[in-house]
């Protein structure tokens, strides 16, 4: 943006002031001229630095004349390249054809999917897995509207993704005419931002928009809707591809009063813990983490995002924390006396009944979303600002503190409550085809799970230690979401084991899109927990609905031959002597293989924390069964 | 707690579905929103009135300046404001009732702007809470119809709330507390006010 050839010279140290409302399109977020309260980075700056490790702009932008004589579908094609895009994911259709006429030259590696949702999730994964920003291309009306379980998944998450929707000429908008659907009226609440871009002239401008927006600040999907005329219409004479973002904000470093405040507050702490969230990940604070943990001696949980971020081999580790974590996370938070949570938002899937929820600690909350501070919890200290600024500059202040009687507690915690599953039953139960999983990868592969319980077994029951190698849907908990997901991971690391981990109902949601993996000879790995069941609502329905299991048992194809018939390695584990070999035998293929490993039904996950209930209240289940004494309440054990 | 906000937003479609679509989706309750022109054509201002606690106003002003579209988010709370509304009201006005609906309107400062046979239109602003007094007091007269436009509202004195000005970022505080100094281009951000409200440890 220095070098920007703006006329009214972007990116320079000029305020802002009267300037911006003469101009066309005038600056960029204007340069830092906030009084008081937030720090806007000149967004050149911020798009230097990076939101998951990429430039966002791959050049100045400005009054330029180089799209010249260029249709709208070529300048795209041309943009995602600049933008440093390599793959996408989609789907034609009538009004997205132009476009696809541009990809007939593969300068992008581009997967077919077979249903939009599919192409939605595999951008998600790849961007989870990355840290680039996702692209989904697909046409109007049913294309785009396919797109809206992966966008509202996306946007839950924080998940940088761009989707690119064909939609009808711009003047048959509004006549209900074929494959017309109100797309960005329809995907306004799941997306940060969306755009009808009605002019050719202005579509430069907003990819460079929809790229910043995607990848900076708290991430998230953007829809961008492309009427034919736009990606067919040709621009004549000079454009100004200056984003125009008067209203955005990128919160960067915290403000180091707040930041202090929050080292003090941790350095004179008995009991703290740090409480870890997918932000951690997004915002690549994970070294820090982990420092600030060794430095201070403080035990840390993460939640189910932020798996991966600290090293679970680590005596500090507490595991996952939540309705399904473990007994020890939850524990720790409820006696803790310094909750310090870092990119994590808070959800009730953490906290149980906010009520009860962690009640002698002061609480440290390190966000760079504002509106996520004190939201669900009053918090003490709030930091605003990107985690990995922020912890940079608290890492220093943190005194380093033995704390042996919190840590001592913490291990009694950890060898009385372990994640346990009695191995009683003929059939393998799902917990030990994890524990095998995790064995023979030794939890280096790249994870993605459907949503249930085997997603929740998952997360107990792989030591995780490395980020982004937990892909799984977090916020809204979509079905269907591991197969696509491990597909677009491995799109974004083809030389890396991938597996998806998944129930037997979420895999067939999109199991056509084995189809495409057979296609890519994409050589993703799928391990299907079949308990023939939709089993975390048969253990709803077992537990709160008097064993009324109203529609959740699956009658299921044979997944081995089905998987076949794609061309994909089909193996079947239905004893429980053989997991090990068949996870072997799955990870040592070459090729795309799918596992059908039969398994119990009738298994519950716990801890559980019923609604209602605070995490220290939770049922046990067979987690207790491994306390030295008859005693399982936390306080004996104090 | 009754609370006036003001969003200056982009001027381009979608926007005010946005808010909408926000308020609703959050369950926060609007008592009135009006939308119109400002200054400066690329932006407009919004003027919402809502019904919240503390708490929830903090939220509606988080989640407001969260919105991509929206540029800058004011509320009220402690800053002196000049607020309005207009009214247009239709009154049954036999010929012997008109003379005293003429007086009334007169004492409040509105004006008769349409006269039937038997009706009389008075245009009225002000206050919401003068407005209110008014339609009491000709409540007996007969209400043949009301429309109100909603509050709008400015603070007194020079600050302004222009989009381009250089206070466009500091939503995050009220407006009492953003007088603050101004930022260096390097220099550290000065902290919210949330984040000035919480006590550092002791
Ligand atoms: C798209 C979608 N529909 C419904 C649900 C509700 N739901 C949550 S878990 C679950 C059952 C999942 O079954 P399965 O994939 O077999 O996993 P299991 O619990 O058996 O391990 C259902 C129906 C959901 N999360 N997503
Ligand atoms: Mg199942």
């Amino acid at each position: 943006m220095s070098t920007s050839t703006s006329p009214i010279g972007a990116g320079a140290n000029v305020p802002a002031a009267k300037t911006t409302s003469k101009a066309p399109h005038p600056v960029v977020a204007a340069p830092l001229h906030g009084a008081g309260s937030i720090v806007v980075e000149n967004v050149a700056k911020a798009t230097e630095s990076t939101a998951g490790g990429l430039p966002v702009l791959g050049r100045p932008t400005g009054k330029t004349d180089r799209f010249n004589g260029m249709t709208g579908a070529q300048i795209l094609l041309q943009m995602l390249l600049e933008h440093g895009v390599t793959d996408a994911f989609g789907y034609p259709g009538g009004a997205i054809l132009p476009t696809f006429d541009q990809l007939y030259e593969k300068q992008l590696n581009f997967i077919l999917v077979r249903h939009e949702q599919g192409a939605g999730h595999m951008a998600d994964g790849y961007a989870r897995a990355t840290g680039k920003p996702g692209i989904v291309i697909v046409t109007s009306g049913p294309g785009a509207t396919n797109t809206v379980t992966p966008l509202a998944t996306a946007y839950m998450d924080s998940i940088p993704m761009i989707v690119f929707s064909g939609q009808v000429r711009s003047y048959l908008i509004g006549n209900d005419a074929f494959q017309e659907a109100d797309v960005t009226g329809i995907t306004r609440p799941v997306t940060k931002r969306n755009y009808l871009v009605k002019n050719v002239r202005d579509l430069p401008r907003i990819i460079n928009e929809a790229f910043i927006i995607a990848t900076t600040g708290r991430p998230g999907p953007v829809l961008v809707d492309l009427p034919v005329d736009v990606t067919t219409g040709k621009i004549e004479d000079a454009v100004d591809d200056t984003p125009y973002l008067p209203g955005y904000k990128i919160f960067k470093a915290g403000h180091s009063k707040m930041v202090k405040a929050a080292a003090d507050l941790i350095n004179a702490s008995e009991r703290p813990v740090l409480y870890v969230g997918g932000g951690a990940i997004l915002s690549q604070a994970w070294p820090h983490v982990r420092e600030i943990a060794r430095k201070g001696n403080i035990p840390t949980t993460t939640t189910l995002l932020g798996l991966g971020a600290f090293d679970e081999n680590s005596p500090l580790s507490l595991h996952m924390l939540g309705m399904h974590g473990s007994a020890y996370a939850n524990y720790a938070v409820q006696e803790s006396d310094c909750l310090i949570a870092v990119g994590a938002r808070f959800d009730d899937r953490v906290t149980g009944n906010l009520k009860l929820f962690a009640p002698k600690a002061k609480i440290v909350h390190v966000d760079i979303d504002p509106s996520s501070i004190s939201k669900n919890v009053k918090v003490d200290v709030p930091v605003v600002g990107d985690a990995r600024l922020c912890l940079e500059e608290m890492l220093g202040l943190i005194e380093s503190r033995p704390r042996s009687s919190w840590l001592a507690q913490v291990a009694r915690w950890k060898a009385a409550f372990p994640f346990a599953y009695k191995d009683d039953t003929a059939l393998s139960k799902p917990q030990a085809v994890i524990e095998a999983i995790n064995k023979v990868t030794g939890g280096k592969a790249v994870f993605t799970t459907g949503v249930g319980q085997h997603q929740m077994w998952a997360a107990q029951f792989v030591r995780w230690s490395i980020p982004r190698s937990m892909i799984t849907s977090g916020g809204l908990g979509t079905m269907g979401f591991g197969l696509p997901a491990a597909i677009g991971a491995q799109v974004g690391r083809p030389n890396e084991l991938v597996i998806d981990i998944d129930g037997d109902a979420s895999y067939i949601m999109t199991a056509m899109e084995l189809a495409t993996m057979s296609q890519y000879n994409l050589p993703v790995k799928v391990a299907i927990l079949n308990n023939r069941f939709q089993g975390m609502v048969r253990q709803w329905q077992q537990l709160f609905y008097k064993g009324r299991f109203s529609h959740s048992e699956m009658v299921n194809p044979d997944f081995a031959a089905m998987a076949e018939s794609f061309g994909i390695r089909g193996l079947r584990c239905h004893r429980k002597e053989d997991l090990i070999q068949c996870v072997e035998e799955m990870v040592n293929h070459p090729g795309p293989c799918v596992v059908d490993f039969l398994c119990e039904t009738d298994e519950n996950v716990y801890p559980m924390v019923a609604s209602g209930k605070g995490l220290h209240e939770m049922e046990l289940g067979i987690v207790g069964s491994a306390a030295p004494n008859s005693n399982r309440e936390m306080g004996t054990l104090a | 707690m009754r609370h006036i906000l003001t969003a200056t937003v982009m001027n381009e479609p979608g926007v005010l579905a946005h808010v909408a679509n926000m308020f609703s989706a959050r369950g926060f309750n609007i008592d009135s929103l009006v939308v119109g022109r400002t200054e400066d054509p690329n932006f407009s201002r919004m003027t919402i009135v809502v019904t919240a606690d503390e708490r929830t106003l903090d939220q509606v002003r988080k989640q407001l300046a969260k919105i991509v579209t929206v540029v800058k988010v004011r509320d009220y709370k402690e800053t002196p404001y000049v607020s309005r509304d207009l009214m247009l009201i239709k009154l049954s006005a036999a010929s012997s009732s008109r003379s005293e609906i003429i007086e009334l309107a007169a004492l409040f400062r509105g004006r008769v702007v349409d006269v039937g046979m038997s009706s009389l239109m008075v245009e009225l602003s002000g206050e919401e809470e003068k407005l209110d007094a008014f339609v009491e007091l000709v409540r007996p007269y007969g209400i043949r119809e009301l429309a109100r436009t909603g509050v709008i509202a400015m603070s007194r004195g020079a600050a302004t709330n222009a989009a381009a000005d250089e206070e466009v970022r500091t939503d995050q505080r009220p407006a009492t507390a953003r007088a603050a100094v101004r930022q260096p281009l390097s220099g550290k951000r000065q902290p919210t006010q949330q984040e000035l409200e919480a006590t550092p440890p002791g």
